[in-house]
């Protein structure tokens, strides 16, 4: 019993002193933006008058993070997961490298003919209505749930089709058992049914740069407006 | 008196050595209740001849802190995860080690088989060996073997009793069913409704080719249950009522 509560005592203290690292390496710019908030988020590098409303933009005091390079990640973080996977460009990488972005991710195979096509429009849909300058916040990450077709040379050859093969597109191979663990952090059911085809939910699930579940999408071609100020939010 | 020592040292050998044996399931092919229309092929694989106990599970977490319940993180097990153990390396005095160990996420269930070098099995792999009896491959029309587990159904609390306690099966298999339920690997890829909310219907907008899967046989009321289960469970989620064994 003396033994858990000294366990508990360093527990609290190395939650504490965590803490306290939390808020470093947190670069600033200067940037001025509307009071009316006109163009919503929108801010500028320079002073001077809003387009829309003309008054007399302000600068932005809050010290928002461009970068976030804090290590901390909480118990219901997707960063503890330890598999490997490789990208598109056959990079092997861990899902913790993709910390101090906002994520918005989704499992497809690209074999599919019916559902896939549909969420990945809906992707490029979300992503269209994201304000430019939150594109380098953000990375829009597809998951194969058929690694065993979907090679990192299916992946580019998919990425390039669909014109998404950039640095803000990340397309992952996983082993089988790491997709399937994947699929249930993310709540996706799936199921092979057929050589190349699979039974899957159609879910969209946005990740903050800690890696927490912030908001997800059911189903295919639905009103995105929620998700896309989620993100929008979760990418400042 | 060393006769003794030798037969007791055999028994204490037995009793460790309980949760790696195995016995091998021979490749086949079966009809599951939901998933395919067609056959399913099986391969050759091993099976945990009991499923995992409370005495294995305890030699785990004190090798592996890391899935301890004051240590294992939420991601990976719910508020229930071991929750009659009396601390981190000490299970319920009324627990009996050869019962078998409950409160088990899949997370958790998962890491166990890999640290042996096994795995979870297949939900075919599964109830293609659940599906025998004590004499026959495929039991499922078989009357006392429906009537079997359903008695089962309604008796509670059978995940207090010891492994061993029910019948052994044509592969050799003890305790599919009887005791207590038991973790998949692919548990998740059962599409019974809408994901979590549950809008009963198999709508093609959520689920991409969900027309062509389906119970086959919705007659077969007991392997329904277990379906229905593994549906509404999540990764996370543990009961008092589900464990695990491995395969390889």
């Amino acid at each position: 019993m003396i033994k858990s509560k000294f366990f508990i005592i360093i527990i609290s203290f190395l939650l504490l002193s965590a803490c306290h690292n939390k808020k470093e390496q947190a670069t600033t710019l200067a940037s001025y933006e509307c009071p009316m908030h006109c163009e919503g988020d929108q801010t500028y590098e320079e002073p001077g008058s809003c387009p829309v409303c003309k008054m007399d933009l302000v600068l932005v005091t809050d010290d928002k993070p461009i970068l976030e390079t804090s290590n901390e990640i909480s118990e219901t973080s997707i960063f503890n997961l330890t598999s490997d996977w490789k990208t598109q460009n056959n990079k092997s990488i861990k899902l913790k490298e993709l910390q101090g972005k906002t994520l918005v991710m989704v499992m497809i195979y690209t074999s599919c003919q019916a559902a896939c096509p549909r969420l990945v429009a809906d992707m490029r849909n979300i992503e269209k209505q994201i304000p430019v300058d939150r594109l380098d916040n953000i990375a829009f990450v597809f998951v194969s749930i058929d690694p065993e077709t979907d090679t990192p040379q299916k992946l580019k050859a998919f990425a390039k089709e669909n014109r998404m093969d950039d640095n803000s597109h990340i397309f992952l191979q996983g082993s089988l058992a790491d997709v399937r663990e994947f699929s249930n952090v993310l709540s996706v059911k799936y199921k092979q049914i057929s050589p190349l085809d699979f039974s899957h939910s159609n879910i969209i699930s946005v990740f903050d740069k800690n890696g927490e579940l912030v908001k997800q999408q059911e189903g295919l071609g639905v009103d995105n407006k929620a998700i896309v100020s989620e993100i929008i939010q979760t990418s400042k | 008196m060393g006769k003794i020592f030798f037969i007791f040292s055999l028994l204490m050998f037995y009793l460790s050595n309980a949760q790696s044996q195995m016995e091998t399931i021979k490749k086949g092919s079966f009809i599951p209740l939901y998933g395919a229309v067609e056959a399913v092929k099986i391969n050759t694989f091993e099976m945990d001849v009991y499923p995992v106990t409370n005495a294995d599970y305890l030699e785990f977490v004190k090798k592996y802190p890391k899935w301890q319940k004051s240590v294992v993180i939420k991601l990976f097990a719910d508020k229930n995860y071991l929750n009659e153990w009396v601390s981190d390396t000490i299970y319920n005095v009324s627990f009996k080690p050869n019962s078998p160990v409950t409160n088990i996420s899949w997370y958790a269930a998962k890491a166990y088989c890999e640290c042996q070098n096994k795995r979870l099995p297949t939900i075919d792999e599964w109830e293609y060996v659940a599906m025998a009896n004590e004499s026959q491959i495929d039991a499922r029309k078989v009357k006392s073997y429906n009537d079997y587990i359903l008695s089962w159904y309604e008796k509670p609390k059978t995940n207090v009793n010891e492994i061993g306690s029910t019948y052994k099966n044509y592969w050799g298999i003890y305790d599919l069913h009887g005791l207590v339920w038991e973790w998949t690997a692919d548990f998740n890829s059962i599409m019974l409704g809408g994901e979590s909310r549950g809008d009963g219907g198999q709508d093609s907008n959520l689920f991409c080719g969900s027309a062509s899967i389906g119970a086959s046989d919705l007659m077969n009321y007991a392997a329904f249950m277990r379906y229905a289960m593994r549906n509404s469970l999540k990764a996370n989620n543990t009961s008092k009522n589900l464990g695990f064994r491995c395969v390889k």
